[in-house]
């Protein structure tokens, strides 16, 4: 089961429809802005903050070097605390788990926590197969579940919504979920978050079972922690009588003292906040306080495959802050749901591939859905080299190579139609180590300038569309020297005699 | 001191103005300049397209033409930054498939000799001002690859600061990127058009006559956008502002 949504267009594809639209890329030029320069002004307060993001790196690197070790010590925390540990090695696993959870209580709805491994599994639809409502509780992803929507944005997923057209889905939806919007509902925000409220607060007292994900679960005590602003995650995990919490195994981390780290990165990271307004943490199970039962299903979903590969595994250091997605500009034009999955923006590039195993369409465009800007990984409070890991993948879908695809080593064969473009990059490379064949087109080239097209045919189009082709010159820069200051010095290096894909046979023979 | 220039295969195609300004301009600063012609390309389109191993014998190449030099002087800081920050990667990764350790060694040999020409003007020869004049208002739009991958910082404006009859003008989002990305540019062809017409866009506001960049594959991007958007504006690399002078004027 694929990460990605069903029936999604290569992200090429996508982003070309959504680049025309102009209300959507107002929306969100204005939010990401916003948020970025907040985002500034809070990083900016605190002295220690490359320190902070160099330890955050750390104590993610160390704590996935040894994660075998951190999760059984996780397991034994909550269990000797009265949760229940399940594993689930797929989404499909999760699911099938939650939903015999649920069934067992005998209740047919649940509220939830705004979670994105219960986005990335497709929870909610496969709850509703089984006949069991999931309400969302988060404002954002109210206004997308009502909306027959997908959230567009990590942090904030109806970004792509403003306040009109917010007004409008709860006028229509609400009444078809529970209590309906008040009479005369207008697009005011403080009008619009009491209609949320009022509505929501049906949900929160009715409800026996919640869902929740975890931002951190601290292996030495079996404590999981939710970091949230609104206050509906504490209502989530408090009041109903089953909690299920849905957790992807990256998030353990060793010691209560190392969310002191991440308590700082995360909401200045994503809100722009010192601190979020609410930060709840429990620890398996209290008599008369809270949930009775507790339930801690750990998902793997492609993150051991992920965890396996030397350069990709540093992607799961991700706290699903956001920054990346508020400085990306690709991510500003083309919007979040080109990216066709949960995972929007420069992490959703290169976390959705791996965590799918690079096996649709989809998947393989979305290592190529950036300019290499190196923004995000600038923003990264984890220090993940996104612009690195966008190359590195790029290679497994032109190159092929191994990888590791359901816990087995496995030979990747390059994705189709790239043949052309290989060939193409062959030959440039082949010219490129013949200088002579270099010089001799160079020179082609400027006895042909005057015959250049403004507008180019075939593959060019996609440049000359939009820009003018530079004029080529009448004299190389090579030409020029020569001419001027006649051959070079240092002996000229002859032609290579290595093939042009390059597979390294010079090491081998020198 | 043996310094070298590479004058990258984009430059050497399509703008040998700004390779000829590099030597007028180091010549003038008093540094004999070499261009060793076994150079060709860095290889940076293959690799960040996804042909690592298509880029290979390229890294073989640049060492090959290279070696021997003291300073190596790129006016490019996309190809410099290939050359330090990914030409280590590729030899690492060529050991890590069980072939050997030549190309790590070969790559890690070039790092450290590899400049881009304003780290080699501030850092090498100690200089910002080249005894340059350009009267002319400029704006300046520092490059992805040289603002975060080399951190050239504030160098090439403490350069531009010092050329005479200059006069720079600040640039709206000047840190966000241009929207070329080599491949980028045709493979995402509506986003990068996207990126490139609110590049354009800030440059007419900043009312500047020229754009400057250290980097003639960004510049050859936003100059075509302005120009088919029938923009005055005139795209020059920082290199032939640097080189020109009120004797011979650009």
């Amino acid at each position: 089961m694929s990460v990605t949504y069903l029936g999604m267009p290569p992200f090429p594809e996508a982003a070309e429809t959504s680049t025309r639209d102009e209300r959507l890329r107002g929306n969100l030029r204005h939010a990401t802005r916003t948020i970025r320069n907040k985002r500034a002004g809070a990083v900016a307060e605190l002295a220690d903050w490359s320190a902070l993001r160099t330890a955050g790196a750390q104590v993610k690197d160390r704590t996935l070097r040894h994660l075998d070790h951190y999760l059984e010590q996780l397991e034994a925390s909550v269990t000797a605390a009265g949760g229940t540990v399940h594993w689930a090695v797929d989404a499909r696993e999760a699911n099938q788990i939650v939903t015999r959870l649920v069934r067992e209580t005998g209740e047919r709805e649940v509220v939830k926590v705004k979670s994105m491994a219960t986005q990335e599994i497709g929870l909610n639809e496969a709850l509703a197969r089984a006949g069991i409502s999931a309400y969302e509780t988060d404002l954002a992803e109210l206004i997308v579940q009502l909306g027959d929507d997908h959230p567009s944005h990590i942090l904030v997923p109806a970004i792509h919504r403003n306040r009109g057209e917010i007004r409008d889905i709860f006028r229509k939806r609400m009444g078809r979920w529970g209590r309906p919007a008040p009479e005369g509902l207008s697009d005011r925000p403080a009008e619009l978050a009491e209609a949320a409220r009022l509505h929501l607060r049906e949900k929160f007292l009715n409800a026996k079972v919640g869902i929740s994900g975890a931002n951190f679960m601290v292996a030495e005590s079996g404590t999981l922690v939710v970091v949230e602003s609104e206050g509906n995650g504490r209502m989530c995990l408090t009041l109903p009588e089953t909690l299920i919490s849905v957790v992807g195994i990256e998030k353990v981390v060793p010691t209560w003292r190392d969310l002191e780290v991440f308590l700082q990165l995360l909401p200045r990271s994503s809100t722009a906040e010192r601190m979020n307004p609410y930060t709840s943490t429990w620890t398996g199970t209290t008599d008369s306080d809270g949930p009775r039962d507790f339930h801690l299903v750990l998902l793997d979903n492609g993150r051991t495959d992920t965890l396996a590969d030397r350069v990709g595994r540093q992607t799961l250091r991700c706290i699903r802050c956001s920054a990346c997605l508020n400085v990306c500009p690709v991510y500003e034009r083309a919007g979040g749901h080109a990216y066709g999955s949960p995972y929007p923006g420069p992490i959703g590039a290169i976390l959705t591939p791996q965590l799918d195993s690079m096996e649709t369409g989809l998947d393989a465009s979305l290592p190529y859905a950036s300019s290499l800007c190196g923004a995000c990984y600038e923003m990264c409070p984890v220090a993940i080299d996104i612009p690195e890991v966008l190359v590195h993948l790029r290679e497994r879908v032109v190159q092929g190579g191994t990888a590791t695809v359901r816990g087995q080593r496995t030979t990747v064969r390059p994705a189709k139609g790239h043949a052309a473009e290989r060939a193409a990059m062959r030959a440039a490379s082949w010219t490129f180590d013949h200088p002579r064949v270099l010089r001799t087109g160079e020179g082609f080239a400027a006895r042909a300038r005057r015959l250049m097209p403004r507008r180019l045919p075939g593959p060019g189009r996609a440049w000359t569309d939009t820009r003018d082709v530079p004029q080529v010159p009448a004299e190389s820069f090579r030409d020029w020297w020569r001419r001027t200051r006649g051959p070079s010095a240092s002996a000229p290096a002859g032609d290579s005699t290595t093939g042009a894909d390059g597979t390294g046979q010079r090491e081998d023979t020198r | 001191m043996r310094v070298a220039l590479f004058v990258t295969c984009v430059n050497d195609a399509l703008y040998p103005r700004t390779g000829q300004a590099v030597v007028t301009l180091l010549e003038r600063l008093g540094v004999r300049v070499d261009f060793p012609e076994a150079q060709s390309c860095c290889g940076q389109p293959q690799f960040n397209t996804g042909y690592r191993h298509a880029t290979e014998p390229l890294v073989h190449r640049y060492a090959a033409a290279f070696e021997g030099y003291d300073h190596i002087v790129v006016p490019s800081g996309s190809c410099a930054a290939m050359v330090r920050e990914n030409y280590p990667r590729i030899g690492a990764k060529a050991a890590a498939e069980g072939r050997g350790g030549v190309l790590s060694a070969v790559a890690e040999r070039m790092v450290p000799r590899t400049y881009e020409l304003t780290e080699f003007l501030v850092d090498v020869l100690g200089v910002t001002d080249v005894g340059a004049y350009y009267p002319h208002t400029v704006t300046y739009h520092p490059t992805c690859h040289g603002l975060r991958m080399l951190g050239l910082g504030e160098r090439p404006r403490m350069l531009l600061e010092q050329v005479k009859g200059l006069e720079l003008r600040e640039l709206e989002g000047a840190e966000e990127c241009c929207g070329f990305g080599g491949t980028f540019a045709v493979k995402n062809a509506a986003v990068s058009s996207a990126m490139g017409a609110d590049k354009a866009r800030h440059i007419e506001e900043s009312g500047a006559e020229s754009v400057c960049t250290v980097d003639n594959s960004c510049l050859m991007h936003i100059g075509g956008t302005l120009s088919r958007a029938g923009s005055r504006v005139r795209p020059v690399h920082l290199a032939e502002i640097l080189a020109s002078t009120e004797e011979s004027p650009l």
